[in-house]
């Protein structure tokens, strides 16, 4: 429990880091704004409120005109992200090899909608619109590791460990 | 996965100062090769690496140095873009040889040169075996998958190594480009991609030469913008081009800058495509370190500044206005098409946007010609296209054909087939806004080109072709294409908007078993509306997979509304699984395989399944070796 408490915190934004992102390399041109905050959410594995804020002090950009990017683009999250992603590809030729009955089984699994992360902020849930592997469909990728012609059974397998830890 | 780093260190390479340095430097190039050495080139493109193919690109190096064979004829282990042949991955090609293997592990790499590179043997087991051949297929070049394409656009894609310039440039990178800048005027660059006849590769098929003079007829401070951004899903031909063959993209950039007259271009990549991302990037620093990109082009006093810039996930940046405000740093939202983006696109300036490919046949058109292009193809749709074959065939894969080949040599003769011995339903093109091709019910002989496809109903699209089978529901094809654009619209304007979510409310009606009388004349009501009056170019073909799956499989809309049946075994309220005790062998790969223990039954014996347990993941029914699983 005391550990699911540290994750929802806010996490200690390092400014340096940011100022790194915004003014080294992008040289604080608003125009690379959505680079930068995928650079923030690589940082944080999400998009911390303080660091966007500081984003928007720092090139003078609107806070409410990043709140509109940060909603508009689907891989920018507001919320803490879980430790491990499960990211099923629903590109069409992983659809009509079965990958939307797969994310129906993991949502159930692990009790979360699609975009979700499970209360112990141990895995989220993700899916993608095409990964460009379309021969090896359907594709799911555990955190980052692909995973070819992918089964209900074989993810069950690298998973279940993942939530008995 | 292993990790190297890819890319050669060129700082000490002095800059190329004149156009003929690029040719001496070529031929310097060509003369460090050994002309006999074997050269073992590894497929990495995403496919591949997905399936460990670095992990084979290291044992095959690691095999190479072991084998401590003598230097001159020592071979090149090459990390290659994708080969194109994805369903046999990880997979490599040995030339001169001409041999093929395929479906490879690491484990594999040192009995390949001991056998093959040194011993001159091939290994029978890893070379490709046609569906239902007895011997295998020697060369490469006679497997047909290969033999019956035309590779222009990827001629080097494959060939050389995406992370070295030095390899591009042995193969000819970037002579189109010397040819503008010392042979051509802008206007003669313009004439000739007239002459070609060459139509935009991203989906719409406007002239790229019209385009390109339109732009450059405009005052102010002009862009190159690349479009990268390839976000149907099923759609791979432009990833494999920015992983194979970078440099053509920028060559063709670059020439078009000159044509236009712009200093400066971008190239926005999805974000889902980071080894793109890389290869582009690398690529740029390369040329601009050898003086082919950047200020003073080869000492010529053209400058061509080129940068990247990612997506951050929304499919309606594929179109040209969202992209551009997206790479403005602000949300990717279409405007209305009044003024073109040719006049003022990007940063309100004379803007010129190309797909990758399109881009990627400039060099090609500018050294061989215009009238070489056009002669490809068909009158109306000039030159070759690449299309990503995927979905129930065989050969999955890239595919390069001239324009107007037959769907029939595209899904037989190249992709070889349909597996598992099932019938050949349809063929989906153009994305998500494409459309279902009924087959082999009309259609099978059509010629693919622009024209052709919109006239039964569907769209060339960016080249996305996914084959489907007996075992797919139009139906839910259908409102899997509307749930994909009702999540990416961009909301702006209500006939998409709007229209999207209540066709989507009325398709999951219907595949969950709750359709009603009626709903297939609203289904065309509200998708006849949504196309008419949409703003963009998504939204007036957003409603194209429901109409075009509504003309051609209407009787599938009818059986799942009034008989609550889904012959293709998808919806999931429309059917249940059940093993013919007749046919069952009692072999136990369905109990086996079943993840929720719905399958009961004693070796030898005829099994069973527990409706009351099963999840209809149909696990069984693709693994049945004897058919003896029925959709009821």
């Amino acid at each position: 429990m005391s550990e699911s408490v540290m994750c929802c915190q806010q996490p200690e934004i390092d400014f340096v880091v940011l100022d790194r992102i915004i003014q080294e390399e992008y040289g604080g041109r608003r125009e690379a704004m959505i680079m930068m905050m995928q650079a923030i959410q690589r940082q944080y594995r999400y998009l911390p409120e303080e660091a966007l804020i500081y984003l928007s002090q720092s090139i003078g950009v609107p806070l409410t005109k990043i709140y509109e990017v940060a909603t508009f683009y689907a891989s920018f999250s507001l919320i803490p992200k879980g430790k491990h992603i499960l990211h099923i590809c629903t590109g069409t030729a992983c659809h009509l090899m079965g990958s939307g009955g797969m994310v129906e089984h993991f949502a159930k699994k692990l009790g979360i909608e699609p975009g979700g992360t499970t209360p112990d902020m141990k895995v989220t849930l993700e899916t993608v619109n095409c990964l460009g592997a379309c021969a090896m469909a359907p594709v799911v990728v555990l955190d980052e590791t692909y995973h070819p012609q992918s089964t209900v059974g074989l993810i069950n397998e690298l998973l279940d460990p993942i939530l008995a830890e | 996965m292993t990790s190297i780093s890819p890319a050669p260190d060129l700082s000490w390479t002095r800059k190329l100062s004149r156009p003929e340095d690029l040719a001496a430097y070529r031929n310097q190039l060509i003369a460090e090769q050994h002309p006999d050495a074997t050269r073992i080139l590894v497929c990495c493109g995403t496919g591949c690496k997905a399936l460990g193919a670095l992990d084979l690109l290291a044992a095959m190096k690691k095999a190479v140095t072991d084998a401590n064979l003598d230097v001159k004829v020592a071979p090149l282990v090459k990390r290659t873009g994708c080969h194109s042949f994805c369903s046999r991955g990880p997979l490599l090609a040995i030339q001169p040889q001409d041999i093929f293997y395929q479906k490879l592990k690491p484990s594999d790499a040192a009995e390949i040169v001991q056998e093959t590179i040194i011993g001159g043997k091939l290994i029978p087991r890893f070379l490709y075996k046609p569906p239902g051949a007895k011997h295998p297929i020697e060369k490469r070049s006679e497997i047909p998958f290969f033999a019956a394409q035309t590779r222009v656009v990827l001629e080097r894609v494959g060939q050389i190594d995406p992370f070295d310039i030095r390899d591009a440039i042995a193969w000819g990178a970037y002579n189109g480009l010397v040819k503008v800048l010392t042979e051509m005027k802008p206007k003669e660059v313009i004439e000739e991609m007239k002459i070609s006849k060459l139509r935009g590769r991203g989906g719409a098929g406007f002239p790229a030469g019209l385009k390109w003079e339109s732009c450059a007829r405009q005052p102010g401070r002009h862009y190159v913008i690349c479009n990268g951004d390839e976000g149907d899903p099923g759609a791979f031909m432009d990833a494999s081009l920015m992983e194979g063959d970078p440099h053509a993209v920028l060559e063709g950039m670059a020439i078009a800058a000159y044509a236009i007259g712009s200093d400066r271009g971008f190239i926005y990549v999805r974000m889902e495509y980071p080894l793109a991302v890389q290869t582009l990037s690398n690529a740029i620093r390369q040329a601009e370190d050898l003086g082919l990109l950047g200020q003073n082009i080869l000492g010529t006093g053209f400058n061509f500044k080129v940068s990247v810039s990612t997506g951050a996930g929304a499919f309606v940046c594929g179109e040209s206005s969202a992209l551009m405000s997206s790479l403005e740093g602000k949300v990717g939202r279409p405007r209305p098409k009044y003024i073109r983006s040719t006049e003022k696109g990007f940063r309100d300036s004379p803007s010129n946007l190309n797909n990758v490919e399109t881009y990627a046949n400039v060099p090609k058109i500018i050294l061989n010609g215009g009238a070489w292009y056009a002669s490809m193809g068909t009158e109306r749709s000039a030159g070759t296209k690449v299309f990503s074959l995927t979905g129930n065939v065989n050969n999955v894969g890239l595919i390069e054909v001239p324009m107007g080949t037959s769907l029939r040599h595209i899904v037989y003769d190249i992709g070889g087939g349909i597996p598992n011995r099932k019938e050949l339903k349809a063929v989906q093109t153009g994305g998500p806004s494409g459309g279902c091709i009924p087959i082999p019910k009309k259609f099978l002989d059509i010629n693919v080109g622009f024209g052709k496809l919109a006239e039964i109903g569907s769209i060339m699209g960016s080249g996305g072709m996914i084959v489907m089978d007996e075992n797919t529901c139009m139906v839910e094809v259908s409102r899997y294409f509307i749930h994909f654009l009702v999540e990416e619209s961009c909301g702006q304007c209500t006939p998409c908007r709007e229209g999207l979510t209540q066709m989507e409310r009325i398709l999951t009606r219907i595949t969950r078993g709750e359709g009603q009388e009626g709903d297939i004349e609203l289904l065309e009501e509200i998708g006849t509306f949504t196309n008419s009056f949409s703003l963009c170019g998504l939204g007036t073909s957003a409603a194209n997979p429901v109409l075009s799956t509504i003309r051609y499989f209407r009787e599938e809309y009818e059986e799942h509304i009034r008989d609550k049946k889904c012959r293709a075994g998808v919806c999931k309220a429309l059917y249940y699984l059940e093993i013919q005790p007749d046919a069952c062998t009692g072999c136990g790969v369905c109990k086996k395989r079943c993840p929720a223990k719905a399958v009961t039954g004693e070796k030898k014996e005829p099994h069973l399944i527990r409706q009351d347990l099963c999840i209809k993941c149909m696990e069984c029914y693709r693994n049945c070796k004897f058919d003896a699983i029925a959709i009821r």
